[in-house]
C-alpha cells in the first residue's frame, strides 16, 4: 500500500469525481468530496514524511518504466506542494456545504462538488507527474474543471469571467504544449529527469530556448504574472466563495511550482539565470505585480475583486524570490506560496462568511459589520495583516526571507521596494477595516450575525495558521530552504 | 544550403507558424464569442502539426512489430496528440457551452455589447 | 520565583488581564478592579525583578527560535528595567484616572478600551525586555497596531483621519526603513542579539554605519524624530487617558528606549563616535527638540501643544543616544523617566479640564485655576519639572544630559538645551499662571471649586508628587543606569 501513495494522491480524487458525477444529492456529493478532501492530506503528509527522511520516491505508474511509461517523482519541492494542496482542501470542505448551498441552485450542487475533485486530482497531477505531457494533461484537467467551478457562481458575469478565463488558459496551455514540443523534439524524451540530463549539451540551441520561451509564457499565464494576470481578477471576483478560496490557495501555486520545475530542475539555474536575462526580466515584472496590482486593488470597490488583485501582488513576492535565483530568495518565494496560501484562503474565507450573511462583498454594504459580526472581521484584520507583513503573523517570515535574499546580493534599492510595496497593502486591508468598523451600519449589516460553526471553524483554523506558522517556521521554512536547496542544485 | 531551401525544407513548421499565428490572431480581434473559439481551435490545432510531423520518418513505415520493417515513424507524438486532441475537444465543448449560457443571460454573444451593458466589469 | 518566570508573568499579566476585562464587562466596578489588580500586580513583578537587576542578576528567557537565528527570546538589562519600571508604575496610577475620566465623560465601548490598553502594556514589557532586535520588533508592531484602536476609539471623523495618521506614519516608517535595517544588520553582523558594546562594531563602519544610523532612527517612528513626528499630534484624538500614558509614556518612550538600545547594544557607542555618523544625529536631534518647542508654542489646542512638547522632550533621549558617551547616555535614560513623570501629569490636567469645564483651547483655560486650583497646581508642578527647575526631577535628566555634552566635546548643545529650557517656559508657564492670575475674579465672592471626578485627582496628585520625590530621590534610578553596560 505505501508504495502505491503516490497513485493514490492522484487516483483516489479522481475516482471520487467520477462517483461524484452520478450523485444526485448535494449532501451525498458532499460528504463524498470531503472524505476524500480529508484522505488527501493524509497520503500527502506520508508522502512528505518519506521524502523528508529518505529522500525522493520514484513511481512508474501502471509499472512501465519511465522512458516509455510516466513515472511520478516526488521530492522535498513537490511533497511540500501536494501537501499544501491537499491540506487547503480538507479545510476548505467542511466549510463548504452551507456556503455552497447558499451559492448555488441545489441540482447543480454536485457538479461543483464533482468538479471540486476533478480539480483537486488535476493539481495533484501536476504537482506530482514527472512527464511534461503528462503535466499538461493534469493542467488541463484542473483548468477545465476551474472553468466549470467559476461559471457555476450566482452572478451571471460568472459566466464572462469563466469564458475569458478559458480563452486565456487556453492559449496559455497551448503555449506549454508547444513549449514541450520542443523540449521533446530536441531531447527525445518527455520525462523532466531526462531532459534535464540531455538538455547540458544543446542547451543554447534555438529551439531549446524558443521552448523555454513558449513554457515560461505559457505557465506566466497560469499563475498569472503580471502583466498575463487579466483573466484573474474577474475570476476570483464571481466564482462562488467556496471555489475562490481554494483556487486562490492552491491553483496559482501549483503554477507556480511548475514554473520552478521548469526554470531550476530541467534547464538549471546556470543556464536560465546566468546566461538568459531570465532573472533581470521576472525581477522586472514581479515588481510591477507587487507595485501595479496592489495600486489597482487599492481602489476597488467589490473586496472579493481587491483581494484577487491582492493575489496578483502577492504572486509577485513569489516570483521575485524566483528572480533572487539564491537560497535566501527562493526559500522565500516557496515559504511564501505557502503562506499566502493560508492568508489568501483565510480572507476569502471570510468573505464567503460574508457573502452568506449579507449575500454582498461591496464594500459600501460591508459598513458598520465589524460590531455584528465581530469574530469574522476580527479574522480578517489578522489575516491582513499577514498580506501586509506584520512580525509575528506569516507574511513577516516570507518578506524577511525576501528582504535578506535582495540584501545578499547588495540590492538595497530591491529591499526597500519590497517593503514600501507591503505598505500599500496597509491602505486596502486599512480601508475595509475602516469600513466595518467606523462606519454607520449599512441596512445590509444590520441584520447580520457571525457564521455558523460549520463556516467559523475552517475559517479561524486558517486564520489562526497564519500567526502559528508565523512563529513555528519549522515545517514551513525549514522545508522550503530544503527545497530551495534541491532546486538550485538541480535535476541532473 | 541556401536560406531559400533551409525555409522550403522545413515547411511544415511554417504552416504550424501560419495556423498558431492566424488562430491567435482571430481570437484577439474578433468580438464574437464563437468566433473566438474557432480561433482558439485553429490555435489549438497547429500544435498537433508541430509535434506530429516530426514524428514522420522519410520512407519509414507505420510503426508495427513485423519482420522486414526495420525503420518506422515514431509512435509517440500520435498519442501524445491523440490525447491533445480529446483535451482540444473537452475545450470546445465547455467554450460553446459557456457562449449558449452567456447568450441565454446576456442576449448577446458579441463582447463588446456585453461590456457595454457592464462597464465597470471589463478586466 | 527566578528571574526567569518573572518574564513570563510580566508578559503574560497584563495579557490575562486582557482576557478577564471582557468577561467581566457585565458589572463596570468589577472590570475596573480587575484592571487595577492586573496593574498592580505587573507593578509588584517588574518590582521584584528590578531589585534582582540591581543585584546584577540578567534574568533571560527564550520562547523559540521563529527561523535560524531569529529568536523570541528576552533577557533583562538596566535600561529595559528602567524603562518597564516607569511603564507598569504608571499604569496603576494611569488606570485609576482612566476610571474617573471614562466615566465622568461617558466614554463608549470602555471594556475594549481596558482591553488594548492592557494588550499595549504587555507589548510595552515586551520591548522593554526583548534580547534581540526581533523580538523588539514583533512587539514593536504589537504596540503600534493595538493602540490604533485607542486613537480611533471616538469612531468619529476626526478620530478615523487621525487613525490614518497613526498607523501609516508608525507603520510606514517601521516597515520601509526599520525593518531593511533590522535585516540588513543581520545580513551583515550575523546576528541580532543585543550585546554590550554593539554587535555592529568591527563588521561595518562608515558610510553604512551612516546609513544604517540613519534607517534604524528614522525607522523608529514612535521616537518621533522630525520629521517623522505628525502621527503624534495625530494621536490626540484619542481619550485623555491613552495621550497621558500612551502617547506620553508607553508608546513614545518605546521610540526612544529603542533608538537608545540600538545605540548601545547595536551600534555601542564606541563605533558611533569612531565613525563620526553620529554628528547629523546630534545636530537633528536639536533642530527636532527646538522646532518642536517653537511649534508647541504656536498651538493653541491643549494637548497638540503637550504633544509638540513631548516632540520636543523625546529628542532629548535621541540626543543622549547620539552624544555616543556615558554621561550622554545616562542623560537621555533619566529623561526617559523624568519626562514620563511630568507629562503624564500634564496630561492628567489636560483630561481634569476637559472632563470638568469641557475645555480644549489654551486660551479659554483663563481664569479657569480659580474654580480648579488642584489641577493647576498639579499643572504648575508638572511644568516646572518638564522645564527642568528644582525641586523637580526634570531637572537630573537635563543636568546629565549637559554634562554628556560637555564631555562629547559639544559646547553648542549645552547652549541648545538652555535655550530649549527658555522655550518650555515660554509654553508652558503661562497656562497655570493665566489660569490662576488671568482674567477678572467675579468680584466680591470666591469663586466656586468644581473640579474633575476623585479618581482624576487622586492620580494627578500622585503624580505630581512623583515629580517632586523623584528630585530628591533619584539615586536608584542613577544606580540602575550606571549598570548599563556600555562596552
Amino acid at each position: 500500500m505505501r508504495e502505491h501513495l503516490p497513485a493514490l494522491q492522484v487516483v483516489i480524487p479522481l475516482l471520487g469525481a467520477v462517483i461524484c458525477a452520478f450523485l444526485r444529492r448535494g449532501n451525498l456529493a458532499w460528504a463524498l468530496a470531503l472524505a476524500i478532501s480529508l484522505i488527501m492530506p493524509v497520503v500527502a503528509g506520508l508522502l512528505l514524511q518519506q521524502v523528508l527522511s529518505s529522500g525522493p520516491i520514484s513511481y512508474e505508474m501502471g509499472g512501465w518504466e519511465p522512458p516509455f511509461g510516466i513515472e511520478y517523482r516526488v521530492d522535498v519541492v513537490n511533497a511540500f506542494v501536494l501537501f499544501l494542496v491537499s491540506i487547503i482542501g480538507a479545510v476548505i470542505m467542511p466549510y463548504a456545504r452551507l456556503s455552497v448551498a447558499a451559492e448555488i441552485a441545489p441540482e447543480r450542487v454536485p457538479w461543483f462538488y464533482t468538479m471540486y475533485l476533478l480539480c483537486l486530482c488535476g493539481l495533484l497531477g501536476i504537482t506530482i507527474t514527472n512527464d511534461a505531457f503528462n503535466a499538461f494533461v493534469f493542467l488541463e484537467v484542473s483548468s477545465l474543471s476551474t472553468y466549470t467551478l467559476i461559471a457555476l457562481g450566482k452572478d451571471r458575469r460568472a459566466l464572462l469571467a469563466a469564458y475569458q478565463y478559458l480563452i486565456i488558459g487556453t492559449i496559455g496551455a497551448t503555449f506549454y504544449v508547444v513549449g514541450v514540443g520542443f523540449l521533446y523534439t530536441m531531447t527525445g524524451t518527455l520525462n523532466l529527469s531526462d531532459i534535464a540530463g540531455r538538455i547540458g549539451s544543446i542547451e543554447n540551441s534555438r529551439p531549446i530556448l524558443a521552448g523555454l520561451a513558449f513554457l515560461t509564457v505559457g505557465i506566466s499565464l497560469k499563475l498569472a504574472l503580471f502583466p498575463l494576470h487579466l483573466w484573474l481578477p474577474n475570476a476570483y471576483a464571481y466564482a462562488p466563495s467556496t471555489a475562490t478560496a481554494f483556487l486562490s490557495a492552491t491553483a496559482t501555486k501549483v503554477a507556480v511550482y511548475l514554473l520552478l520545475r521548469f526554470l531550476f530542475s530541467v534547464f538549471g539555474v546556470g543556464f536560465v539565470f546566468n546566461e538568459l536575462p531570465v532573472s533581470e526580466v521576472l525581477l522586472l515584472l514581479s515588481l510591477a505585480a507587487m507595485f501595479g496590482a496592489s495600486i489597482v486593488a487599492v481602489f476597488q470597490e467589490n473586496i472579493k475583486r481587491m483581494l484577487a488583485y491582492s493575489s496578483v501582488a502577492q504572486i509577485g513576492y513569489i516570483t521575485l524570490g524566483v528572480a533572487l535565483a539564491n537560497k535566501s530568495g527562493l526559500t522565500g518565494g516557496i515559504v511564501h506560496l505557502f503562506n499566502h496560501a493560508l492568508m489568501k484562503g483565510g480572507l476569502f474565507l471570510v468573505m464567503g462568511a460574508i457573502v452568506y450573511r449579507i449575500g454582498s462583498v461591496k464594500i459600501d454594504d460591508l459598513a458598520g459589520i465589524g460590531r455584528q459580526m465581530p469574530l469574522t472581521m476580527c479574522a480578517f484584520v489578522v489575516a491582513g495583516l499577514s498580506i501586509i507583513g506584520a512580525p509575528g503573523t506569516v507574511g513577516f517570515i516570507s518578506k524577511w526571507y525576501l528582504a535578506a535574499g535582495s540584501l545578499e546580493l547588495g540590492l538595497w534599492w530591491l529591499a526597500f521596494l519590497i517593503v514600501i510595496s507591503s505598505l500599500i497593502s496597509v491602505v486596502y486591508i486599512g480601508r475595509v477595516v475602516e469600513a466595518a468598523w467606523f462606519r454607520e451600519p449599512s441596512a445590509a449589516a444590520r441584520k447580520a450575525k457571525e457564521p455558523p460553526l460549520s463556516m467559523m471553524g475552517p475559517m479561524l483554523l486558517l486564520v489562526a495558521s497564519t500567526i502559528y506558522f508565523g512563529i513555528d517556521t519549522q515545517l514551513t521554512a525549514g522545508i522550503a530552504a530544503r527545497a530551495a536547496d534541491i532546486l538550485l542544485m538541480g535535476l541532473k | 544550403m541556401s536560406v531559400l531551401e533551409n525555409v522550403i525544407s522545413h515547411y511544415n513548421h511554417w504552416i504550424t507558424v501560419f495556423l498558431m499565428v492566424s488562430g491567435l490572431f482571430i481570437v484577439v480581434a474578433r468580438g464574437n464569442m464563437v468566433k473566438k473559439l474557432v480561433g482558439l481551435g485553429l490555435f489549438q490545432t497547429s500544435v498537433y502539426l508541430l509535434y506530429i510531423s516530426p514524428g514522420k520518418i522519410l520512407g519509414g513505415t507505420p510503426p508495427i512489430l513485423a519482420p522486414g520493417l526495420t525503420v518506422y515513424s515514431n509512435p509517440l507524438p500520435h498519442v501524445l496528440i491523440l490525447t491533445a486532441i480529446v483535451v482540444g475537444v473537452a475545450t470546445l465543448a465547455l467554450g460553446l457551452a459557456l457562449v449558449v449560457r452567456i447568450h441565454e443571460s446576456f442576449g448577446t454573444i458579441e463582447e463588446d455589447e456585453i461590456f457595454a451593458s457592464d462597464e465597470d466589469d471589463r478586466p | 520565583m527566578n528571574g526567569d518566570t518573572l518574564i513570563g508573568l510580566a508578559l503574560l499579566i497584563p495579557l490575562i488581564g486582557a482576557v478577564f476585562i471582557p468577561l467581566t464587562a457585565w458589572n463596570p466596578n468589577l472590570r475596573e478592579t480587575v484592571t487595577l489588580l492586573t496593574a498592580a500586580s505587573l507593578f509588584f513583578m517588574v518590582a521584584a525583578m528590578a531589585m534582582r537587576v540591581l543585584d546584577g542578576a540578567r534574568p533571560e528567557l527564550e520562547v523559540l527560535e521563529v527561523l535560524p537565528g531569529l529568536r523570541l527570546a528576552f533577557e533583562v538589562e538596566p535600561l529595559g528595567m528602567l524603562f518597564a519600571c516607569v511603564a507598569s508604575t504608571l499604569w496603576i496610577v494611569n488606570s485609576i484616572y482612566s476610571i474617573g475620566y471614562m466615566r465622568g465623560n461617558n466614554e463608549p465601548r470602555q471594556t475594549q478600551f481596558y482591553v488594548c490598553f492592557a494588550v499595549a502594556l504587555a507589548s510595552t514589557m515586551g520591548i522593554a525586555f526583548a534580547a534581540n532586535l526581533f523580538t523588539l520588533f514583533l512587539f514593536y508592531e504589537v504596540l503600534t497596531l493595538s493602540t490604533y484602536p485607542l486613537v480611533t476609539h471616538k469612531a468619529d471623523e476626526n478620530a478615523i483621519n487621525g487613525g490614518r495618521v497613526y498607523l501609516l506614519i508608525l507603520l510606514g516608517t517601521s516597515m520601509v526603513l526599520l525593518l531593511p535595517a533590522i535585516v540588513a544588520t543581520a545580513v551583515i553582523a550575523g546576528t541580532l542579539d543585543f550585546a554590550p558594546g554593539g554587535i555592529l562594531s568591527g563588521k561595518a563602519d562608515g558610510a553604512m554605519v551612516g546609513m544604517l544610523l540613519a534607517l534604524f532612527m528614522f525607522g523608529i517612528g514612535k521616537a518621533a524624530l522630525m520629521p517623522f513626528h505628525r502621527w503624534l499630534p495625530a494621536a490626540m484624538v484619542a481619550p485623555t487617558p491613552v495621550s497621558a500614558l500612551l502617547h506620553a509614556v508607553a508608546v513614545v518612550k518605546a521610540g526612544v528606549f529603542t533608538a537608545m538600545k540600538v545605540v548601545l547594544y547595536v551600534f555601542g557607542i564606541d563605533l558611533l563616535a569612531g565613525s563620526g555618523q553620529n554628528d547629523w544625529l546630534i545636530f537633528l536631534a536639536s533642530a527636532s527638540l527646538l522646532i518642536g518647542s517653537l511649534v508647541a508654542l504656536t498651538k493653541d489646542n491643549l494637548k497638540a501643544r503637550l504633544a509638540y512638547s513631548t516632540v520636543s522632550q523625546l529628542a532629548y533621549v535621541v540626543l543622549g543616544a547620539a552624544l555616543a558617551t556615558s554621561w550622554g547616555v545616562i542623560g537621555g535614560s533619566m529623561h526617559i523617566a523624568m519626562h514620563a513623570v511630568g507629562k503624564i501629569t500634564l496630561f492628567f490636567c489636560a483630561g481634569a479640564i476637559y472632563t470638568a469645564a469641557h475645555k480644549t483651547e489654551v486660551s479659554e483655560l483663563t481664569g479657569l485655576g480659580r474654580t480648579m486650583p488642584f489641577t493647576f497646581a498639579a499643572f504648575l508642578i508638572g511644568s516646572l519639572s518638564i522645564i527642568g527647575l528644582p525641586p523637580f526631577g526634570g531637572v537630573w535628566g537635563k543636568w546629565y544630559l549637559a554634562l554628556g555634552a560637555l564631555d562629547a566635546g559639544h559646547v553648542i548643545v549645552v547652549a541648545v538645551l538652555m535655550i530649549s529650557s527658555l522655550l518650555n517656559i515660554a509654553y508652558l508657564l503661562p497656562i497655570p499662571l493665566k489660569a490662576f492670575f488671568g482674567g477678572t475674579a467675579a468680584a466680591g465672592r470666591p469663586a466656586k471649586i468644581k473640579e474633575a471626578p476623585l479618581p482624576c485627582l487622586i492620580a494627578i496628585g500622585l503624580t505630581s508628587l512623583g515629580c517632586l520625590l523623584l528630585f530628591f530621590y533619584p539615586g536608584v534610578i542613577l544606580q540602575l543606569l550606571q549598570l548599563i553596560p556600555l562596552r
